[in-house]
This record gives structure tokens, sequence and C-alpha cells, in this order.
């Protein structure tokens, strides 16, 4: 039987069906529009957003709750721009994603023609591959290949810019049944020698830790996690990206590290001799100065991404491999060694641990006038559980967030971690609830991220994605405004989000986020005094078939403590302002 | 060696549109210095070969060759001692040589081996082959005629012996398209 000969357009179409894509958040344009025809007679659904930043997002937070690759769409020119920040942002923290833009005519490209961008150019350094296509017949092969280099190894973004003349050429549909990709070759597992040093110097030490990074979450290991920390006694930190690798409850975890982690995390990687590091990346934000980093301890560094092992911090046993498969290993080889009777004795360590998570709880100062945003946080965890997915932009709403909400599963702990991306959390809400509808979905935001994006509360009202919004509301650009009441001395240039001079209250609020709720067709609420918090929570919890947004009015002065200055040593850590923990002269 | 942080690598890439730019593009997005780089078709039409000349440490020369080897269209980086490999660039200048000077001149051109190119009234060009050092002493020897202009290649580079870098590296890798969703 002959192919049938279809339009690229259709090839296209057909080669995400064939990937298993079943949803593409995307804006149409000239470029693009050839592939919007077919698209209206595909299973995949299209979500129309209205800002292709929220497309990207939306893929991310749909591929971070899934697991599977999120898909985008866009016309070539300010279209596949618009997706530049969504594309850096996944980079940054290994999001499987794909974002298919259309491209001018082949016969076009290098002449400036109208909606012309060089987004392939553009992308290089912040995608884990792109290409460019200007020959129908490739689109079958280039989109396999996109969906496997997003999804396998370190994940990533792919981009895939199509040109117009490709799209409108006659082809025939054959799906490859081989990549052509001779330079990828990710390695999964780990090499055995590597693990029996890991195993010989997790014995031989006194005072390890798990130092738990996003990568343990991208390579769904937290069963396995659990399994070595259970079997070891080890104490565990998560970071801003691992944020529910570990259940929260644990008796074991620590909390997560870095310059506004607990004090107990903290203390535990400066204080330790060896530190397990499991797809994390040594981050200046988790490190500190590096220098003073946890001066007396071994690295055991394992990483699928063989660059980051080294980049920062030296590594005493590289272990190049897929997490879960590490742990494995690990827990094999500690079962065989344990089985011969040698295991190793942490008691002291685990005490002193366990006494500065006690001392050093998470907390925070309740004697200031209104509403707290952390009572806010602590109480949306509560109410909504650990089930739901909370989603979160960037600045003090986003440390919040990671420090009071309750996280016992993977996946329900979306945000922005390395690019650190304002505007992240509704998009990113939108996606998550697309791929996982029974599931309540919180995106919480800051009164300033909330402006950057809230627009994708239309195709959220109108697409039927009923996301819940938390706008911690300081009228402000908060973390900010923390840095210069602490840095800059109370100078507050360009941080205040509404009028000078009016006190709370007595001046109008610009935008009022319960009216703009209502304009968007989600529910708007709002909740100025402790004692309606939990009412307000549970009203909106009762809505599920609308968006709801509720506008929770906070005290501007409240602060993200514990904190370690930028570029500070992790020595310095402040639990609260001014206020030094004692771990140094603890004996241990 | 005394080569002050130099290293000279050699990289198989993918024959793609795109892969100088990227390569490009790393190097200054992660601050690394480039000396010098050429490329070049291989024994495999579907293979060039960059030769890198890089400025730096050993710390962050592994950096620089596990960034490369992200690269998708990267196929396989080797680094080339200067012992155990030949390296190569080509100097083309235009000294000169007046009616007095000229035969000093070409005293220098033999001495090195090198080649007068092209002749006119009051100066020569001369091509000269050789590693980085041969070419600088070639230099300075003429500098006193005066150098009008000069133009160099970049390094290229093979290492001693009978293999080859690329024999083990283009066995087929055989990567299973996954099947298409029903």
């Amino acid at each position: 039987m002959s192919e049938q000969t279809i339009t690229g357009a259709q090839s296209l179409v057909k080669s995400l069906e064939a990937a298993g894509v079943e949803n593409i958040f995307g804006i149409p344009g000239g470029a693009i529009l050839p592939a919007y025809d077919p698209l209206m007679d595909s299973t995949i659904r299209h979500i129309l957003v209205r800002h292709e930043q929220g497309a990207g997002h939306a893929a991310q937070g749909y591929a971070a709750a899934t697991g599977r690759v999120g898909v985008c769409m866009a016309t070539s020119g300010p279209g596949a721009t618009n997706l530049v920040t969504p594309i850096a942002d996944a980079h940054m923290d290994s999001v499987p994603m794909v974002a298919v833009t259309g491209q001018v005519g082949t016969d076009l490209i290098g002449t400036d023609a109208f909606q012309e961008a060089d987004i392939r150019g553009i992308t290089m350094p912040i995608t884990k591959h792109n290409f460019l296509v200007t020959d129908a017949a490739d689109i079958p092969q280039k989109i396999a290949e996109a969906f496997h280099i997003a999804s396998t190894g370190r994940p990533g973004p792919v981009l895939v810019d199509v040109t117009k003349s490709a799209l409108q050429s006659q082809t025939a549909f054959r799906w490859p049944t081989e990549l052509q990709l001779p330079g990828y070759r990710p390695v999964t597992k780990p090499h055995a020698k590597q693990i029996r040093e890991a195993v010989r110097l997790m014995l031989a030490s006194k005072k390890p830790v798990l130092y738990v990074g996003g990568g343990t979450i991208r390579s769904g290991a937290s069963a396995e996690l659990r399994k070595l920390a259970d079997l070891t006694g080890i104490p565990v930190v998560t970071t801003l990206m691992a944020r529910g690798a570990f259940p929260d409850s644990h008796p074991q975890h620590l909390g997560m590290p870095g310059m506004h982690g607990t004090v107990s995390a903290v203390a535990g990687l400066q204080k330790s001799d060896l530190i397990i590091s499991l797809g994390a990346r040594f981050d200046d934000r988790v490190t500190g100065q590096l220098t003073s980093f946890a001066p007396n301890a071994l690295v055991i560094h394992a990483d699928i991404d063989p660059a980051e092992i080294g980049k920062n911090r030296r590594a005493d046993v590289p272990i190049v491999g897929d997490i879960r498969e590490v742990l494995l290993d690990l827990i094999a080889v500690l079962e065989q060694e344990r089985a011969a009777g040698r295991e190793s004795d942490y008691e002291a360590w685990i005490t002193f641990c366990a006494g500065m998570k006690k001392a050093y709880p998470l907390g925070y100062d309740n004697t200031l006038d209104g509403l707290a945003p952390q009572y806010v946080l602590q109480r949306l965890g509560q109410i909504a559980g650990p089930e739901a997915i909370y989603t979160s932009g960037v600045g003090q709403h986003q440390m919040w967030a990671a420090q009071f909400i309750g996280y016992e599963r993977p996946n329900t702990w979306i945000n922005s971690g390395g690019l650190g991306t304002m505007g992240y959390s509704v998009p990113a809400a939108m996606g998550a609830k697309v791929g996982c509808p029974d599931t309540t979905v919180w995106s919480i935001d800051g009164d300033g991220c909330f402006q950057m994006t809230n627009q994708e509360l239309a195709t959220c009202a109108i697409e039927g994605i009923p996301i819940k919004v938390a706008v911690i509301n300081n009228d402000s650009l908060g973390m900010v405004r923390q840095w210069q009441t602490l840095f800059y001395n109370e100078r507050y240039s360009n941080t205040n989000l509404q009028k000078h001079g009016g006190g709370a209250g007595t001046v109008r609020r610009i935008p009022d986020f319960v009216k703009l709720a209502d304009a968007y067709g989600c529910v708007g609420l709002s909740c100025e005094s402790p004692d309606d918090v939990d009412a307000t929570i549970e009203k909106a919890m009762a809505i599920d078939d609308v968006p709801v947004v509720v506008d929770f009015r906070v005290n501007k002065n409240a602060m993200v403590w514990p904190m370690v200055a930028a570029g500070a040593s992790n020595d310095a850590i402040q639990y609260a302002r001014d206020l030094a923990p004692k771990f140094e002269e603890d004996d241990i | 060696m005394g080569n002050d942080g130099k290293h000279t690598l050699s990289v198989l890439v993918e024959n793609k549109p795109g892969v100088l730019a990227r390569i490009a593009a790393l190097f200054s997005r992660r601050m690394f210095n480039i000396d010098s780089l050429a490329v070049g078709p291989t024994e495999h039409a579907e293979i060039s070969r960059m030769t890198i000349v890089v400025n730096v440490e050993d710390t962050p020369l592994e950096q620089v060759t596990k960034q490369l080897n992200k690269l998708v269209e990267v196929i396989k980086i080797v680094e080339l001692e200067p012992d155990a490999s030949v390296q190569r660039e080509l100097l083309l200048v235009k000294v000169g040589a007046t009616a007095e000077s000229r035969s000093q001149v070409l005293d220098a051109v033999q001495l090195f081996k090198a080649k007068v190119v092209d002749v006119a009234s009051d100066a020569v060009t001369i091509q000269v082959i050789g590693n980085a050092g041969k070419l600088a002493d070639f230099l300075r020897v003429v500098e006193p005629f005066g150098i009008r202009e000069l133009v160099q290649s970049g390094m290229v580079a093979i290492g001693r012996g009978p293999r080859s870098i690329s024999e083990r590296s283009l066995r087929p890798v055989v990567t299973p398209a996954p099947p298409a969703a029903s």
C-alpha cells in the first residue's frame, strides 16, 4: 500500500499524536497557522492561552505534575520569543518540555521577514537541544527525537522550529523506527565500583547527610530514597526543588537547606562529615559562600548529568547515573554489608540533628498587626492537605510556601527554583490541573507575581480548569522589600505596588483582585483577619467548577526567616533578625 | 611542557548547520577562552572535526569537556597531548624585502623550511607551516624587516600512530524510536 500524501502540517499533528501528546498549550499565528487546521480534527486537546509565556509555564506545570513531556506551541517571531522565559525556566529546573514554533517560509529565512526571529539561535543556550525543520519529510523524525531528548537523561526543553513552507508542502507520514542521535548517550546505570566506594564512605562516616535535590523527583526515586533513609537512619535535607521527595513528617527530615532553609538543615550540612548528594547541584542558594560550605565533609555526588559533578564542589566519589538506579544499587550493597555485620553508628549525630530540629523549629513573628502570611500558608497546607498540588511564584510567598506547607509526596510542590521566574504560579497551576484534573491545585502567588501572568485566569475559566489561587498580597514586591529593609536602610525604592502615602484600607487597591477575579469569570474572595482564614480557605475548597482567587491581605512587614545573606557563609545563618543560632559551640 | 594551561581538543561533531554556533556560544556563555578553532571535513561525510585550543587549568578543562559532551551533536572529544600528536598551524605573512634585505629574508625562509608564495617589488609573502612555537620563532626573525600583513589559521592536530579517533565512535549507535502511541 503506498503511503498517503498529506501536508507537513498534518504530518506534524500525526507526529505529536504518535509521540503520545494529549494536551498542547498554545496560541496560533501566521507561520504556525497551517498546523492549527489539522489540530481541529485531532485527539489532542489544544488549550488556547492568553499569552505564550502562559503556554510555556503551563507545559512546565503539566510536566512537573505528571512526569510526562509538556508541550507548548506558538507562532514565529514574537510568539516564539514569548516562550523564551519558560524555556529558560525549564532548562534550569530540568523540566521535560517540547516547544513547537512556526517559522517563516524557508525562502524568507534570513531576510528579516515579517515576524521572523532566529528562535533556534536565541534558544541555543537555554534548550537541551533544538531543531529547525525546513523539509516536511523530516517532521516525524525530528518530533520523535525531540520527545526522546526531552524525556531521557537529564530532562529538559527541546524546541522544534518548523517553517511555514514545510507545513504547507506535501509529504508522506512515516513514524521513525530509529533515532539519528549518534552523540546522545545518557548514562543511567551507575558504575559498580563507584557504588562500592560510596558505601565504604557511608560506613566510615560518623555524620552523614542525604542532600536531596530535584533530580530525585524527576527520577521518580522517592520510594527508594525512603528505603535508604529508613535502612541507614541518615538525616535528610530536601532542597527547594526536592520538597516532597521525602515526607516532611518523617523524623529524619531536617527540612530545606539554603538561604531560607531551616537551621537544622543548614547545620546538618555544615557540620556533616559526608554529604550524599542525590540529584542536587550545589547551587549558590544552598551552599552560600562556597569556600566555607560544609568544610569537613567528603562528598558523594550522584547525578545523571556528569557536568554537574564537580562543577561547584569537588566530589570525592562521583557517580553518574539515574538517581533511582543509584539508590537501588546503594541499598543492595548496604544490605550486603549489613548481612556481613558491617554497619555504621550514627547515633550521636542523629541526636545532634534531632536536637537542632527541636531547638530551632520553623516559626514566625506573630506580634505584627493583621494577618501573618506564614499563618495563611500553614492553614492552607493543613486544610488542603498533602494530596493537593501547590504551585508558586517567586519571592517571599514562595519561601513561606516551601517552609510552612507540609509536603508528603513528590510532584506536589511545583515552583521556579533555578531561574526564579515571577509569574510562574498561575499558568503552572493551570498546566498541573490539566494533567491532574482530579487533584486540588492551589496556585500560591504574590501580588507582584500575580500581575505578571493572571491573564491565564481567562483561559482557566473558559477551558474549565478550576484552579485555586491564594494571592499573598502585601502590596509590594516583598522579597526585594525585605532586602531593602535589611541591607538598604529601609529605603523602599520601587517596591510599593500601591499608591504612596495612604494607610492600608483607606486607599483604593489597584487592582482590586476580587473584582479582577470576577471580571475573569472566577470567584473572588478576600481575607484580612486570622479569624477568617479557615472559613475562607474552606469556602474556596468547596468551589470546584470555576477558578477561585483569594486575596489574602497580609502584613507587609513580615519577613522570611531563617536567612543566610547572599554570599555569606552558612555559618552566619540568622534564625530571626539579629538572632544567630548556637550550633558552632555544640559538641558533636 | 610549559604550555601554560593550553590544551588541544579534537572534537568530532555531526556535520549539520549550526554546530559551530552552538560550540562558540557554549564557550562564550561559560567564560572559557578559545585560543584557536579550526573546522573541517573528515574521512566521513557526515562528520566534521574541530580542533579547539583552549587556555584553561585542569579543573575548568574538565568542565569544558563535560559541557561540550552535553551538546547532542558532539560525538566525541579527545584531548591531544603535544607529545603524542602532530600539531600544525599555517601562517601567511607579508614581509618587507628591499634589495638590501631580501637575501636575509630568504635565508630565514630556507632556515624555517618556509616558502615564498608571492613576490612584489619591495615585499614577499611567505607561507610557514608548523606548531605555534615555530611560527612565533619565525615571526621574531623576520620582524626587523617589517611585517606588513599577517594571517594565521587555527591549529589542526592529529594523534600519532596507526589508530583513528573516529574508529570506535562511529559505530552506528542505534536508538530505537518509541513506538507510535495508538
